[in-house]
């Protein structure tokens, strides 16, 4: 009785300074579906905040570079493409453009063959030297590129690749290649051999059978790490800067690097090539980005 | 080793047309990337050692020759700018890696939850990870700038004032440029630790919840001894990674105001490149291989890697 009335007595005094009691009868038995729930307001809140973070410096930079010179507007209306205009033309960003994709897809192809080469090797054979080739590649991780520079540039000039692309895409596949091939050799451990075995019965040889087999079943795990080494040599700045020096043949991040260096800082041209530079990678992150975790996870757990 | 007992079981079919005998095949395989790492990563290296105990500068080609542990010494005794950039060096990677993996954590834990518009908003957040170095220089240089940037409409609603740069005064420049950093590092930690969270098994947390404890109790109890090894190692990857990274601070700060912002890495590109005292530079590079390999591995024994949890 004094049980019941106590609780009727919480029970009356609950809504005046309690009023969500309604809706919340039906979220929790949405939670006994399922356990782990979390209220809505504890992700759409931070995660707001955190996407402002993100999301306006992007916005910053695409207002700049489409809204008139001199205008303090900050809705990008009416838009002008005279900075694109300007940037492409006069800055030569059409060139570097050029530039940029030759390096990025040449040290992607070259970076992809590489590793898988060298991928299955690790995941298929047992060799001697396998252990130590293993060790030198995790090494290699901790070797930065920067301060490799002064011998890098030397043997460029030797070779007599001082201001061809070419020295940069071998700088780039060689700083790619560790990774690429620890995360490949990790894929291909996760193909079962008897898959391949079976092909061999059926009198496929070795490549014919990788060909047909094992190459299909990497498609996720190829696209990660080619996309990576794409990524990474259209963004890279250091070896393009020391290695060309002749204008017509530098690259993207080198044509930022003047124009945020100019006396004069134009903004509305360095906001164009900011998105000039920016376009490639967003489409090609927005397309691999859902690989990217299971690539990256699939390389982890048995890499 | 089965697979090489398969093939020879079946040699018409496994090695017909191949031209290698299988126990060549994997050198040859291996041989590219071997021969590519030698030339271009081992060779610098063994160079960098070579010239770190010699006189080499350019510009000064009468003094060139042996130097024995002359430029070491230089470095300990004789170069204040080395241990003031080693300290801002420390600072930068302690700061940036602490700072990205407590944003990432909170970041992947967040999308990894089941929500409506979880796909875009994971494409959204993890967006910066794919953007350079200089362009986030170029990004960041619109909002810093101080007659059109973010601080002139912030001071036009009366925050802050008028007409100051962030990375002209060496007592912001520091936060100006962490801050630039962290907006394009922590995707980089919240794409791994998500990847890592979702091997997590689900019945766990259902066991755990069944059993009445709490969400903060789950966490600490199953999703970070899980993430341990991930986080240990993507950290680590990572404080290299800042360590050697030169991109954003040389060409948002150049290393300046009044060199309050050069790190290590940036000294030598500058005494090297543009000094050209490749001696010098040299040794510097050996120095800090050496603490980066130190600190490496006093971390990962510290952190107990791989160890039983």
């Amino acid at each position: 009785m004094t049980a019941a009335l106590a609780e009727k007595g919480t029970r009356a005094r609950v809504p005046a300074h309690d009023t969500p009691a309604p809706p919340a009868a039906p979220r929790r038995r949405k939670r006994e579906r399922a356990f782990d729930d979390v209220p809505r307001w504890q992700i759409y809140l931070p995660l707001a905040l955190y996407l402002l973070f993100t999301l306006v410096p992007f916005y910053w930079m695409l207002l700049f570079a489409v809204r008139p010179a001199g205008s303090t507007s900050l809705v990008p209306w009416p838009v002008t493409f005279e900075h694109f205009e300007k940037v492409w033309n006069e800055r030569s960003f059409g060139v570097f453009f050029q530039n940029s994709m030759l390096v990025g897809v040449a040290t992607l192809v070259a970076t992809t063959v590489v590793a898988l080469a060298g991928g299955y090797a690790l995941a298929r054979f047992d060799f001697r030297i396998k252990n130590g080739f293993m060790l030198a590649l995790l090494c290699s991780q901790f070797i930065p590129g920067a301060l490799m520079l002064v011998p890098l540039f030397e043997i460029f000039r030797n070779l007599q690749m001082i201001n061809s692309l070419g020295s940069v895409v071998i700088a780039e596949t060689v700083f790619q290649l560790p990774l690429s091939i620890i995360l490949i050799s990790g894929f291909i451990k996760n193909v079962p051999v008897s898959l391949e075995e079976a092909a061999w019965v059926d009198g496929c040889t070795r490549f014919r059978a990788f060909r047909a087999v094992v190459l299909p079943l990497l498609r996720p795990g190829l696209i990660a790490v080619g996309s990576f080494a794409f990524v990474h040599s259209w963004n890279h700045f250091l070896f393009a800067l020391m290695f060309l020096s002749e204008q017509d043949k530098q690259t993207i991040p080198v044509g930022l690097n003047t124009l945020i260096g100019a006396d004069s800082v134009d903004l509305g041209a360095l906001a164009a090539g900011g998105v000039i530079a920016a376009v490639p990678v967003v489409i090609v992150f927005a397309f691999i980005q859902k690989w990217l975790i299971t690539g990256f996870s699939a390389g982890a757990v048995k890499g | 080793m089965a697979q090489a007992a398969a093939v020879a079981k079946q040699p018409r079919a496994g090695r017909r047309r191949t031209g290698a005998e299988p126990r060549r095949l994997p050198y040859l395989l291996i041989a590219p990337a071997g021969l590519l790492m030698l030339g271009f990563i081992a060779y610098p290296v063994l160079s960098v050692f070579y010239y770190s105990l010699q006189h080499y500068n350019v510009t000064k080609p009468w003094k060139n020759g042996y130097a024995g542990f002359e430029n070491f010494t230089r470095i300990f005794t004789e170069d204040p700018l080395f241990w003031s950039t080693l300290g801002f060096s420390a600072k930068w990677v302690v700061v940036e890696v602490t700072l990205q993996l407590a944003l990432g954590l909170v970041l992947a834990l967040l999308v990894n939850q089941t929500f409506v518009g979880r796909g875009i908003a994971r494409a959204l957040v993890f967006s910066p990870w794919a953007v350079s170095g200089v362009l986030t220089t170029t990004i960041w240089m619109l909002l810093y700038n101080p007659s059109t940037g973010m601080s002139r409409y912030l001071a036009d609603v009366g925050i802050g004032t008028y007409g100051t740069s962030v990375l002209s005064d060496t007592g912001t420049v520091f936060w100006a440029a962490v801050l630039a950093e962290l907006w394009r590092g922590v995707p980089f930690f919240a794409i791994l630790i998500l990847a890592d969270l979702q091997s997590i098994p689900k019945d766990l947390y259902e066991a755990a919840s069944v059993d009445g404890a709490s969400r903060l109790r789950q966490f600490f109890h199953i999703t970070l001894p899980h993430l341990k090894d991930a986080i240990i190692l993507s950290t680590l990857l990572r404080a290299v990674w800042e360590f050697n990274n030169v991109d954003l601070l040389y060409t948002l700060t150049g290393g300046g105001p009044a060199g309050v912002t050069t790190t290590l890495p940036l000294m030598i590109a500058n005494t090297g490149i543009e000094g050209h005292d490749f001696g010098y530079a040299s040794a510097l590079t050996t120095v800090a291989f050496v603490i980066l390999l130190f600190c490496s591995i006093l971390y990962l024994r510290l952190s107990k890697f791989g160890g039983d949890r």
